[in-house]
């Protein structure tokens, strides 16, 4: 190779947008999988999920049964696709709630910046970070019952601050750029700059937090359904496969195993991809984060 | 600072009222009556009654609100339904199990996070670095309860060197109680470390970064010299704010981890008192989780005023 055909040596930033796209790569590529069984396990499973066979309990993988047996002899693999749907149910409709309520909020919050609307919604904002998913799960739990739909919306609820604050800031700084003020003098009203301005600008940064979130969901959801105060029986959920395995740890170690590494490898998938989308679509964004 | 002092007082006081009027009406729109369920399905309806005034029920309810954080800020949580004893000396209790657990993680997470974080910054970009990255992007996606179980199956089942759950109780020894601990510290420690190390080292590369820090090189002192002399300790403020926010959930995420182990701590406590529908009890424990949240971050604020008097003039 001549010296003139060498490429110049790249700049940190290049060299720094060259690496992303593996960690992108690498992280939507695992969640596809995840996404792909989930979806997958609508119309075949590699055997009934509920089909129990208790002669062949605790199995340990075989090309009968890829990922073994848990002590119903149900298999595992089927189990984890459906499970994977219920994680992701959960995950992303508690995303959904975070964003429908906590985006609004905060776009009307910058929109009168140091207002008394501002004022009380990051208050409540504030309030609602004392409130760890966990301890808002166990209240509703210990009202309402557990299931799915109440671990959607403790998740959902402790999404809430964290749109609302991540759009508010992105906000803020842009209600200073001249194309605001542009569309102020035009006429436009609080809500049409917000709406038609706004929202397309801070679009990046909530795809970004929206993937952390997802992740951050689907460890929530196996943290709430290990404990019971999740998915209930008969529905699969990996936290409860975790439940179950952990008197039959010792006897089948694969049993408790193999949901984790489900649990892992989706959730490093999801922070991979996050981290990866985040670099990509505009790091200035980023910085105008407050 | 007292200025801004008073005035995080009140903000602080403001929010624990509120918390406290959010958990009392959720708590309240519970359906079903404790003393019915109680007594059962055939009940007399005169033994309910009298068990209602018992427990307190037949007051309005915003007198019952008063008397529960009244109690409350006198060390009064009330009387369990299901127990019959006072709410605090239950709680008191399980405290000595959950808030050591959280402490001793606490001390893990730093401990580890520390020079994990310092390691990585000052090796930025290299093989070091990207090792320690790596890793606490795992660390992050480590469901803990579910590392607590592989901690189990490694050191409890397989080497034997732990127990695989229960507490002895501190009257067994300081040494007897920590081992019980230990491994489910080690496992609420994991994903915190991984956050904490990702805040330490970014935190110190932003301040390698600044002008002081060539002056430093310049009047000479070595690059070790320079690191730890001016770089560590001014990249120690932010590090500090999340150590404090990290503790509150430590003890919310110790309610997990106690059922991987079964220790009797707060988390057994609030799940017994749940399928009891003992609702006194859960609203107290809630209460007193999201107390010690708002607290812990009150002092972090102040904390940080002390430190850095340009925040002072921000709410």
């Amino acid at each position: 190779m001549s010296l003139a055909e060498r490429e110049p040596a790249p700049t940190p930033a290049a060299a720094r947008r060259q690496a992303l796209p593996r960690s992108l790569w690498i992280g939507a590529a695992l969640s596809v999988v995840f996404v792909a069984a989930a979806a997958l396990s609508f119309i075949w499973t590699p055997y009934p999920v509920d089909g129990m066979d208790i002669p062949a309990r605790l199995q340990p993988p075989s090309w009968a049964h890829p990922l073994g047996t848990d002590h119903f002899g149900r298999d595992i693999l089927s189990m984890i696709m459906v499970g994977a749907r219920t994680s992701i149910a959960v995950a992303l409709l508690a995303v959904g709630i975070g964003m429908v309520v906590g985006v609004p909020l905060g776009l009307a919050a910058a929109a009168r910046k140091g207002g008394f609307l501002d004022e009380i919604i990051m208050r409540a904002n504030d309030l609602i970070f004392a409130f760890p998913a966990i301890v808002i799960a166990i209240l509703i739990t210990a009202v309402f019952g557990a299931s799915a739909v109440n671990a959607i919306i403790a998740i959902g609820i402790f999404n809430i601050p964290v749109f609302a604050r991540l759009t508010r800031g992105g906000a803020l700084s842009l209600w200073q750029r001249e194309f605001i003020l542009a569309a102020r003098v035009a006429g436009k009203s609080a809500t049409r700059i917000s709406a038609e301005h706004i929202l397309p600008n801070v679009a990046n940064l909530l795809i970004v937090q929206g993937t952390i979130q997802f992740s951050l969901g689907i460890l929530a959801e196996a943290g709430l359904s290990y404990v019971g105060l999740g998915a209930q029986p008969p529905t699969p959920s990996w936290g409860r496969m975790l439940a179950d395995a952990q008197t039959m740890v010792s006897l089948a170690p694969h049993v408790a195993l193999i949901p984790g590494l489900a649990i892992v490898l989706t959730v490093l998938g999801l922070n991979l991809m996050g981290d990866g989308l985040r670099d990509l679509l505009d790091p200035k964004v980023r910085k105008a984060r407050t | 600072m007292l200025r801004y002092t008073l005035k995080r007082m009140a903000s602080l006081a403001v929010s624990l009222a509120v918390a406290s009027l959010v958990i009392f009406l959720v708590v309240e729109v519970a359906p079903g009556d404790p003393a019915a369920f109680m007594l059962g399905i055939n009940a007399q309806p005169e033994t309910v009654a009298a068990l209602r005034a018992e427990l307190g029920l037949d007051v309005p309810k915003w007198q019952r609100y008063l008397d529960w954080v009244g109690g409350m800020l006198t060390g009064d949580f009330g009387t369990s339904y299901t127990y019959r004893t006072p709410v605090a000396d239950m709680i008191a209790d399980r405290l000595q199990v959950s808030l050591p657990l959280a402490l001793y993680a606490l001390a893990l997470s730093t401990l580890l996070a520390f020079p994990a974080g310092i390691y990585a910054a000052a090796r930025r970009g290299k093989a070091g670095d990207l090792a320690v990255m790596g890793a606490t992007q795992l660390g992050v996606a480590v469901p803990n309860f579910w590392f607590a179980m592989m901690l189990v199956l490694l050191f409890s089942i397989n080497l034997g060197w732990f127990s695989a759950g229960g507490f002895p109780g501190w009257e067994e020894g300081l040494w007897a109680g920590m081992k019980a601990l230990t491994l489910p510290a080690i496992a609420l420690a994991l994903p915190q470390a991984a956050i904490l190390a990702r805040v330490m080292r970014s935190s110190l590369i932003d301040i390698l970064g600044e002008d002081f820090m060539r002056t430093a090189r310049a009047k000479g002192l070595t690059r070790r010299q320079a690191l730890w002399r001016h770089g560590v300790r001014n990249a120690l403020i932010p590090v500090l704010t999340i150590i404090g926010l990290q503790f509150a959930f430590l003890l919310a995420g110790a309610i997990i981890i106690e059922q991987v182990f079964y220790l009797p701590g707060l988390g057994r406590l609030i799940f017994q008192s749940i399928s009891a529908r003992d609702l006194i009890v859960v609203e107290s424990v809630v209460m007193l989780l999201v107390f010690a949240v708002i607290v812990v971050n009150f002092l972090v604020d102040l904390a940080y005023a002390a430190v850095d008097p340009r925040l002072r003039s921000r709410t």
